[in-house]
């Protein structure tokens, strides 16, 4: 019982990492950009996020955990949308390549993040890792009276704040998407952007606006995992860039639906940790279990191909850029 | 009808140009309010471009327009808009996901959430006003063509549109839906807004037009009250008068028939007959013309042949070879079709998209026809490699050497290395399409020269093509195509322009009686 209550939390805590990363992309997605670059922008949001709760900490007299998380949030996603930005005059203004463009922005992340978390280590001094325990403290502040509510309670409520404000972006971005104006428009950019075009829409706005706050999305994935999920330390593991790519891979699954992604990222996190509370798996065994989000992705392509349901496809004109007088 | 002083649209000396191609020059248009104004030309005089100017999806280089007597600048379709302009694309401007009502609104001010009660009764509004079928709740992904029509013509109205300009609306409807559409359209000039068709067919100018304006080669011609004019004087606008070209024309030696078409028929993916009934034959030593505006049923005739059609049932090719011995290609693969012998040389409108690889070089794009015979493992490429010369040479084909990319070559340089490779095969049945399109005189003399060497040869050459008298000095028959049919096949030496032209634009329907279903 405890095991299996275990398993939940982790499969939870491990999804809303992802569901951050997807939610955002499906965001940046349905503008009709491919931005490839979420590992990199995970990677940004955590170590910018880190990096400000380490600052603050070290410069402050008496740090206080709700200001330091106040702070780290902000430039998280601050520093993320930047990341989009890069990626946004890239590939709308200068028409580069969307998936070269993407997949640089990931290896650039990866690196930043990683030159400042060692360098960041490196300053911590001591054992030569890096910890911002009071804010990271407030990011993993739960209610205890119910989290104490038996089973129930522990599966529900024992979490820090971010893995319901995970839920809530996801369900706010699907209602913005399918039931608002602006989502309505979003939509037809990203499926013909030569229609919105025609309907007076600005297609280069809305393609920014989407891409900018869709990898600060993401980026708050990265947060997560650095403030809660490692406890306000910094790994050079590469872990986030694994995440990343699951990020992208939920995005597919549940087929540009955020609400989907919901549930997709808690059942990538039992399958990804199924191995852990399998008991008299080898090494080796326990690597392919750690296959499983892959392959459940593959068979949805599969799936959805063959369904060839018009609402579960890509948006039509995603990984194309636009020019209004191409003719 | 009473013409309102001010025109609810005019336009005055509109250039815009693309590159080096001119596509408006100076053009002049006015179209008042309760008025039907047919725009007419043939295709690549320049309508569309005319009419996008007006939509803001073009930005005029030159000239000035007015609305209501006063001078507006358009920079975007929003600028159309909030001055009642609205323009029905010839390819809708529909996003397929999206239901009736979301396309309606799409792009509108309004409060953040959606109330579809609001926009579905707005909607239901409009339709009974005009006589519209619209299910605000339908995808797009689910209509039919001429209901994305009616919902493209219901956007531009819920916009609150006065001034509504239609591309080619009737190309891909039905007669019974053209119909309707004509009577949706009077409708809308009864209710005092200005209507602006564009279209090349004269019969529909004559039924539902008051006036009609001409372009041609993107100069404007004139504009004709619609009741004082006839479809004979129209053709004479948009034609233009003949010019002498002075291209050779051997008299065909002993021709015999190479190919024989029956019944052939193609369908579109949108399921519409692109090819109706198509019968003719093609001879050996004789250039076979296809004159049509551009769009009707040239290219799938060409691949229907080459192999590349899936055609309807009952579609008949046969191909007769040396010994008079009938072959049927229909059903058989493009590769299976050249192994049977049949040597079939294909020139596709598109050089580069399939005729030829724009990032490999002269000498790699020979091999495309020739690396299955050349080498077992690995490729020879001498034998292409001498090709390559040879076409360079005799074709004078202006490239560094034959390492050059394809791609970097000048568009009549990458059309003599094309049919160069093909003829270097040898055919009995050459097609090429728009083989000299974008190219200046010289090298288009040189290209006739090439297939009038083919068909003294011996060859069967089908030249689809779009000028006119060129079609009447290099062919020996012309088929006109018109909306998919064969309209007529007539003899270029006493054809006349005139004739071909009112062919091409006018079906002859009396020929068919009630074929149509």
């Amino acid at each position: 019982m405890s095991s299996l209550i275990s398993l939940i939390q982790a499969a939870i805590v491990f999804g809303t990492v992802i569901l951050f990363g997807s939610t955002g992309e499906i965001l940046t997605e349905k503008s009709g950009n491919l931005n490839l670059g979420v590992p990199g922008i995970m990677y940004i949001g955590g170590i910018a996020g880190l990096a400000t709760a380490f600052f603050y900490e070290s410069h402050a007299a008496v740090p206080h955990g709700i200001v330091g998380l106040l702070l780290s949030l902000i430039v998280s996603f601050a520093a993320a949308c930047v990341a989009g930005l890069i990626y946004s005059f890239l590939t709308i203004t200068l028409r580069a390549n969307q998936n070269v463009t993407g997949l640089t922005l990931s290896i650039f992340g990866s690196g930043v993040a990683n030159l400042f978390g060692g360098s960041l280590n490196n300053m911590a001094g001591g054992v030569g890792q890096i910890s911002v325990a009071v804010t990271s403290r407030a990011y993993r502040a739960y209610f205890p009276a119910l989290a104490g509510l038996g089973p129930v309670g522990k599966i529900v409520f024992q979490y820090g704040f971010m893995v319901y404000l995970a839920i809530i972006v996801a369900i706010f971005i699907t209602w913005f998407i399918n039931r608002s104006r602006v989502g309505l428009n979003l939509r037809a950019v990203g499926e013909s952007p030569a229609t919105a075009d025609a309907a007076s829409i600005n297609v280069t706005k809305y393609k920014y606006l989407a891409t900018c706050l869709g990898a600060g999305i993401s980026g708050l994935g990265g947060l997560y995992y650095t403030m809660d999920y490692i406890k306000g330390t910094w790994a050079t593991d590469g872990t986030i860039e694994k995440l990343g790519w699951l990020a992208v891979a939920l995005v597919i699954f549940a087929s540009w639906k955020a609400v989907r992604g919901i549930w997709g990222a808690y059942l990538f996190g039992l399958l990804f940790w199924a191995y852990f509370y399998i008991s008299g798996l080898t090494r080796a065994s326990s690597e392919l279990f750690k296959m499983l989000p892959y392959l459940v992705t593959i068979v949805v392509l599969i799936v959805v191909s063959l369904r060839k349901r018009r609402e579960n496809q890509p948006p039509a004109s995603l990984g194309l850029s636009y020019f209004r007088e191409d003719r | 009808m009473t013409p309102l002083d001010a025109a609810a649209i005019e336009m005055k000396n509109i250039t815009k140009t693309f590159g080096t191609t001119v596509a408006n020059d100076k053009v002049c248009l006015d179209v008042r309010r309760g008025e039907i104004l047919s725009l007419l030309g043939e295709n690549g005089s320049g309508k569309t471009t005319l009419m996008n100017m007006l939509s803001g999806i073009y930005f005029p280089d030159d000239g000035e327009i007015f609305v209501d007597g006063e001078a507006v600048v358009i920079r975007s379709p929003a600028d159309a808009y909030r001055l009642g302009i609205g323009m029905i694309h010839q390819h809708f401007k529909l996003v397929d996901v999206l239901t009736a009502a979301e396309n309606v609104v799409l792009g509108m001010e309004g409060r953040g959430k959606l109330n579809r009660r609001a926009i579905t009764a707005r909607i239901q509004e409009i339709c009974d006003r005009y006589g519209f079928v619209v299910d605000p709740a339908q995808k797009v992904y689910d209509m039919s063509v001429s209901q994305k029509q009616t919902l493209e013509i219901v956007k531009v109205l819920y916009r609150g549109a006065d001034i509504l300009i239609l591309d080619e609306p009737t190309a891909v409807l039905t007669p019974q839906e053209t119909e309707k559409l004509f009577s949706v359209i009077k409708n809308m000039r009864n209710d005092g807004k200005a209507v602006i068709i564009i279209t090349h067919k004269l019969h529909e100018v004559m039924e539902v037009s008051d006036r009609v304006a001409v372009l041609r080669k993107g100069v404007y011609v004139g504009t004709v009250e619609t009741k004082d004019t006839s479809p004979k004087e129209l053709t004479e606008m948009m034609m233009g008068r003949a010019v002498t070209l002075n291209i050779d024309r051997p008299e065909p030696k002993n021709p015999r028939t190479r190919l024989e078409v029956r019944h052939l028929s193609v369908r579109s993916r949108e399921n519409v007959l692109v090819l109706d009934d198509v019968n003719f034959e093609a001879r050996t030593g004789e250039i076979l013309g296809i004159a049509g505006i551009s769009g009707c049923g040239q290219k799938e005739l060409l691949e229907a042949i080459a192999g590349l059609q899936v055609t309807e049932k009952g579609s008949s090719i046969l191909y007769y070879g040396d010994d008079g011995t009938p072959e049927e290609l229909v059903g058989k693969k493009p590769l299976d079709i050249s192994r049977m012998g049949v040597a079939l040389s294909f020139v596709p409108e598109d050089r580069l998209g399939m005729g030829l690889v724009g990032s490999m070089d002269l000498a790699d794009n020979m091999m495309l026809k020739t690396y299955r015979t050349s080498g077992r493992l690995f490729a020879d490429r001498r034998p292409s490699a001498r090709l390559a010369k040879k076409v360079v040479e005799e074709l004078e084909v202006a490239t560094p050497d034959i390492s050059t990319p394809v791609r970097r070559l000048s568009g009549g340089n990458v059309q003599k290395i094309l049919v160069g490779r093909e003829i270097s095969a040898d055919p009995t049945v050459l097609m090429s399409a728009y083989a000299v399109r974008g190219l200046d005189i010289n090298t288009s003399y040189t290209i006739y020269h090439l297939l009038n060497e083919q068909k003294e040869k011996g060859v069967a050459v089908i030249y689809v093509g779009e000028e006119l008298d060129v079609l009447l000095e290099l062919c020996d028959r012309i088929l006109v195509l018109c909306s998919g049919k064969v309209n007529a096949i007539v003899d270029a030496r006493t054809a006349t322009r005139e004739e071909v032209g009112f062919l091409m634009t006018y079906l002859q329907t009396e020929k068919k009686g009630g074929a149509e279903t």
